[in-house]
């Protein structure tokens, strides 16, 4: 392979890891606070990606309006999700709020293709970002310098909340003990909300950029990303913010460089995401970054 | 009369009255209602695998589809002639050991089950060490992988194409029987000392490990008869639809299952049993929402993929409102009848 297309390569790779990373934010955060699983999280990112869709469309907004619209919309529903489904089962053993979890997952995407049916939909994309420009002998999309650069914004402006106001620290404290932060007269449940709000709208910002890059969207497109931002997550170790972008960042290189090595392994693309996770379970369940816990009796 | 005997007569009796039942349907229903009940068989033998993995021996597996895609797949390939390989498989050829293998039914079923329940021991090795949530996500990976291997391995399992015209061999009596043997094995098996370690690993992993208990064997013991079930439910489920591709086996077929068992109440046959014939016959009634049809005299038009609508609300509501499922940890069993035939007399 020759230098340039190892750097475009490359390239793609942050593209699609930063991708990752904010989507795993969504899952480690909820993770972090909850140890829920939350299966909707891949879901809420089709339905930004839809949300956009229809509002370029339908209501004719402009594309940027649009886009805020579908982020506040699509923050909306994952606070309604975890008020519906997640909320009553918060004293129930964990594997029932997961399995709610899956239940309402499949709730949006069945639901989306009776709305939207299941037949895929080209995606407007503004020209002034996909007109390719060239740097020497590599040709590059503004798209994929501004994924990258829009994630690492995000990525900031959330660690800043977390570690820096009220807000941040209730949620910390939520994580670590969620019965005495309640009774030190933290509202719980409204950050939890808050949590909820928050990675929903990462997820569906994710979701518009993914649409921006691979352009059709369906209702099953959430499911894939969903899984491998996961896996991200854990591979960052779950509960950590960096850890998660890490995580995304590693599990994007690692698809894009082993198809671009080898291409022969391209029909296993979708297993290596898997393999890494067991491969983490394995060798370091908790992950880069995460904290060890002691089961206690 | 002894209770004991009581019983066993009455189950007797009962596998009787089934039998002539199957008989008579087999000779005077319609080929749906006879599709129908075929599956409620075939979901039982599923549901009854996972409810012994997770109801029974507490460990959340999501790899169902996984062990299913394995038992439908080796039962196919050794169901079929050597010709009817040669003659499918169009994008590359046949591999030796499975262009010649041409065995009879049965034993095809039980290949794919020892196969699928092969693949559990590999998988249970390294995942089984994790709890709760990990090790469903871990189950559902490996779930993926094997679809992924069976996509690609084109030479044994003609890939994207999938299988088509698997001859069909379970009939009624087939399907009962298998699931007779497998309520047999499970229900031996969970009255025995074994299934009483499985429940004490469920109800506190810990404790069970304090009191000298090899939780780690004992869960890759329950988790591989699982799967060997869920192997002998793909063979049939594959045998019964005649044509299997991998697409087939995907996340929702494990979440059918799930439903099944949340539905029926973790931990209890009979609940896995009812749900499974409720469960079956409502997912077949709802096709007709999906259908035009008319309501008051207002046309209303087919809904296509409704049905997953309404099935996914249903397994939130019982999650939310009756976690239990329909019968908890309960059996139905002859004394509980008997008891409550006796009070209904004294009262």
């Amino acid at each position: 392979m020759s230098l340039d297309m190892f750097i475009q390569q490359f390239f793609n790779a942050i593209t699609l890891g930063s991708l990752y990373g904010l989507i795993a934010i969504g899952y480690t955060m909820v993770y972090g606070i909850l140890r829920l699983i939350n299966f909707a999280h891949g879901d809420i990112l089709m339905l930004g990606a839809y949300f956009v869709f229809f509002g370029t469309t339908t209501f004719c907004l402009p594309w940027g309006l649009a886009v805020v619209v579908a982020i506040l919309a699509a923050s909306a529903t994952g606070i309604l999700i975890d008020r519906i489904a997640y909320r009553p089962l918060r004293e129930a053993p964990r594997i029932s709020a997961l399995i709610s979890a899956i239940a309402v997952s499949f709730f949006i995407e069945s639901l989306s293709v009776v709305l939207f049916t299941g037949l895929p939909r080209p995606v407007y994309q503004p020209e002034w970002l996909t007109t390719a420009f060239q740097i020497g002998s590599i040709r590059l999309l503004p798209l994929t310098l501004l994924v990258p650069a829009i994630s690492f914004v995000l990525v900031m402006l959330l660690l800043w909340m977390v570690y820096h106001t009220k807000p941040g620290l209730a949620m910390r404290a939520i994580s670590k003990d969620i019965e005495t932060t309640r009774l030190l007269g933290v509202r719980v449940d409204r950050i939890i909300a808050l949590t909820f709000g928050i990675g929903s709208a990462l997820a569906a910002a994710s979701g518009i950029m993914w649409a921006l890059r691979y352009p059709q969207i369906n209702p099953y497109m959430g499911i894939f990303p969903g899984f491998k931002a996961f896996i991200a997550a854990v591979l960052g170790g779950i509960g950590s913010i960096q850890g998660a972008m890490l995580g995304g960042l590693i599990l994007g290189m690692l698809e894009i460089m082993a198809v671009a090595f080898l291409p022969s392994l391209s029909g296993f693309r979708d297993a290596f995401a898997f393999i890494v996770l067991l491969l983490v379970l394995f060798y370091k369940p908790t992950g880069i970054f995460g904290e060890h816990t002691e089961e206690k009796i | 009369m002894n209770s004991v005997i009581r019983n066993r007569l009455l189950n007797v009796l009962l596998i009787a009255v089934l039998g002539l039942f199957l008989y008579w349907a087999e000779h005077n229903l319609d080929g749906y209602k006879i599709q129908i009940l075929n599956l409620i068989a075939v979901n039982a033998i599923l549901a009854l695998s996972l409810n012994l993995i997770y109801g029974f021996t507490g460990m959340f597996s999501l790899g169902h589809a996984g062990f299913m895609a394995i038992g439908a797949y080796v039962s196919a390939l050794c169901v079929l002639s050597p010709d009817q390989k040669e003659m499918m498989w169009i994008l590359e050829e046949v591999v030796w050991p499975v262009s010649v293998i041409h065995t009879p039914f049965w034993f095809s079923v039980l290949a794919g089950g020892i196969l699928a329940a092969l693949f559990g021991l590999i998988i249970a090795l390294p995942v089984l060490r994790l709890g709760g949530d990990y090790l469903g996500i871990a189950t559902l990976g490996f779930a993926e992988i094997i679809r992924v291997l069976i996509v690609n391995a084109t030479p044994i399992t003609n890939g994207s194409l999938g299988i088509k015209g698997i001859p069909m061999h379970s009939t009624l009596l087939v399907n009962y029987a298998w699931l007779l043997v497998t309520l047999y094995c499970l229900i031996r098996l969970l009255n025995s000392n074994v299934g009483n370690v499985f429940k004490a690993i469920r109800d506190d992993e810990i404790a069970a490990r304090v009191m000298g208990v090899n939780v780690f064997g004992y869960k890759v013991l329950s988790f591989c008869i699982g799967a060997f079930f869920a192997g002998i439910g793909g063979a049939l489920m594959g045998n019964l639809l005649t044509t299997i591709d991998p697409k087939m086996f995907t996340f929702l077929l494990t979440f059918n299952v799930l439903m099944i068992v949340v539905a029926g109440g973790l931990g209890s046959i009979t609940g896995s049993l009812l749900s499974s014939a409720i469960i079956t016959v409502l997912l077949e009634s709802l096709r007709a929402v999906e259908d035009p049809f008319s309501l008051a005299g207002f046309d209303v038009p087919g809904i296509p993929g409704m049905r997953m609508v309404v099935f996914s609300l249903v397994l939130l509501c019982i999650i939310l409102y009756r976690r239990e499922g329909l019968m908890g940890m309960r059996e139905i069993t002859w004394n509980a009848l008997f008891r409550f035939i006796d009070r209904r007399k004294h009262a």
